[in-house]
């Protein structure tokens, strides 16, 4: 199971379905894809996350109908500064797919994925919580790990591992 | 204490309404989950989970230590099921190392995986049962937990934060005897799911509080992110044992148990029916048990034998780099989702090629299955809350983290 250098030219994965669909509803929506360690990772534009998950859910070939995960990392003092990371999984055909968001950190914040997924709840609370992350058009974007007076958000990486004291 | 005054409020939305509060402190609610219940009479109009209690953060700690160092922490995860925290966070460090594991390690990681199924699954029904007023199962339950615990105490020195997984192996081959004392148990386990299921399946108050209660159905349940028996029992059959197998579960044969009927009574047969096809599991890898080492051949990764650290000098230097230096993992990121008793359990795993990892995210089962409280329980009584929390088998430490 040696490691195999990781492709990150779009033009030798446009071959992988899911690169392909997303290319193909629209080109400038896409601004990146890699695939390593047999896993794929498709970066897309902020403003058309939305709808390339809509496009990846209802396509009848593909069918990434579950959300499995959100999260963000924070690549500090990086710009753009944080990397929102979805995993969708098909459960007709098991198959797993990163989608990336990269935004910067002056205006952090992109569209909620609650009208796709209602179970995008709790996992987008998560999220802006601990990184400070907005997601437009959440229904109850509050704080849901931290108290609600909590002052920062502390999986940034600009945040002490011990607090402030 | 300063932070713990201003906590989420409910407005009733008429006069006819009033909220509870029900928790952190309650019984039933299976550790330290804070509801919010707005009702009219007996009914449920609003449902709002307040959690984040136990929140340690975890996935903080976890950039400021070594890789190794972080085993141990992902125990206190789920408390219920350590062995299945230990191998989702293993599998996911060892596939950013591309690291081979032994074909013995690997069968011993899935039987003490399915052992932990048991005791979770134990659990989950002598509590849930004793929740909604069968206080015997409980006791039944918790006796054959103890013989589970007893086992891991044996293999790896603790009952129940275990850390007996390592980064490209186990810690330690088993002790001399343990495999028969795993079949000791093993071979008595099913004629005692028949005496539980005897105590509860049939039983008129056990069905009429179960069957037709907290109903969710397939398509909501994917909506909002349900997984395992929670997602099995609306009727979706996934399981990641079978449809994406890691550490060598495709070499064993087992049913996948689904049920159609979406209720507390459907999840409940689920889960029994699990316990008996993880008691077949642990059959067919005592069987088989391949020979070997229980260690993967990287001595820059795995800690090197007690004895050859006495007698070689290569294996101080490198026990010594281990423990002082950790080890660097090649730069790129993983998501490992594995099937843990209560669903998907997944760890996502960023490296930038030092040797702490950059970020570690636990995609939780009990904080996702969480979401379908709400839609279970809206429009019904006060005393199928307790009962839907129950069947959801959530852990607060896992959800929080």
């Amino acid at each position: 199971m040696a490691l195999q250098p990781a492709i990150t030219d779009i033009e030798q994965l446009k071959d992988r379905p899911e690169l392909a669909r997303l290319l193909a509803w629209n080109t400038g929506a896409v601004t990146g894809a890699k695939f390593d360690r047999n896993e794929l990772t498709i970066w897309v534009d902020r403003t058309s996350l939305r709808e390339a998950c809509l496009t990846l859910k209802n396509d009848p070939q593909l069918q990434y109908n579950a959300l499995a995960d959100i999260t963000c990392v924070d690549w500090y003092p990086k710009d753009p500064r944080f990397e929102v990371v979805y995993q969708l999984f098909s459960i007709p055909n098991k198959t797993y797919l990163r989608l990336k968001v990269r935004i910067s950190g002056e205006d952090a914040s992109l569209d909620s994925l609650v009208p796709i997924w209602p179970g995008a709840n709790f996992f987008e609370r998560e999220v802006f919580d601990l990184f400070g992350v907005r997601f437009d058009e959440h229904p109850n974007l509050k704080r849901i790990m931290m108290p609600e007076d909590w002052e920062g958000h502390p999986l940034r990486k600009d945040y002490p591992v011990e607090g402030y004291r | 204490m300063v932070h713990m005054t201003p906590t989420p409020v409910l407005d009733p939305s008429d006069d006819k309404t009033m909220v509870l509060n029900m928790g952190p402190q309650h019984p039933s609610t299976h550790g330290v989950l804070r509801l919010l219940l707005e009702i009219d009479g007996e009914t449920i109009v609003r449902i709002m989970p307040d959690i984040g209690y136990l929140h340690t953060g975890i996935e903080k700690t976890c950039e400021a230590k070594f890789y190794q160092q972080v085993v141990p922490l992902t125990d206190r995860i789920d408390y219920l099921c350590p062995m299945t925290n230990n191998l989702a966070y293993c599998l996911a460090v060892e596939k950013l190392l591309g690291l081979e594991i032994p074909p013995k390690a690997q069968w011993i990681r899935v039987m003490l995986n399915e052992l932990t199924r048991i005791n979770s699954h134990l659990v989950w029904l002598g509590t849930h049962a004793m929740d909604i007023g069968a206080m015997t199962v409980f006791l039944y339950c918790f006796r054959e937990r103890e013989d589970v615990l007893r086992l891991f105490e044996a293999v790896s020195g603790q009952r129940m934060m275990t850390s007996y997984f390592r980064i490209g192996g186990l810690a330690l081959e088993p002790p001399l005897g343990f495999f028969d004392r795993v079949k000791n148990f093993n071979d008595r386990f099913p004629p005692n799911i028949d005496e539980y299921e005897s105590l509860l399946t049939s039983n008129p108050i056990w069905t009429g509080r179960t069957k037709g209660i907290a109903c969710l159905s397939g398509e909501d349940a994917i909506a909002l992110c349900a997984t395992g028996p929670t997602l099995r029992a609306s009727g979706v059959d996934v399981d990641l044992r079978r449809d994406k197998p890691y550490s060598g579960y495709e070499k064993f044969q087992f049913n996948v148990p689904v049920s159609h009927d979406g209720d507390v009574f459907a999840r409940y047969v689920v889960r029994v029916q699990e316990l008996r096809e993880s008691q077949k599991i642990v059959k067919q890898a005592l069987e088989g048990i391949p020979e070997g080492s229980v260690k993967a051949d990287a001595p820059h990764v795995v800690l090197p034998d007690r004895e050859k650290m006495k007698t070689q000098m290569e294996a101080l230097i490198y026990h010594f780099k281990i423990v002082t230096e950790g080890f660097t993992v090649p730069e790129g990121e993983v998501y490992m989702p594995i099937e843990s008793p209560r669903g998907e359990m997944g760890y996502y795993v960023v490296s930038d090629g030092t040797a702490k990892p950059y970020r570690v995210h636990m995609r939780s089962p009990s904080f996702a299955n969480l979401q379908a409280l709400r839609k279970m329980c809206e429009g019904r009584l006060i005393a199928d809350v307790v009962a839907a929390i129950g069947s959801i088998d959530i852990v607060l430490g896992d959800c929080d983290r």
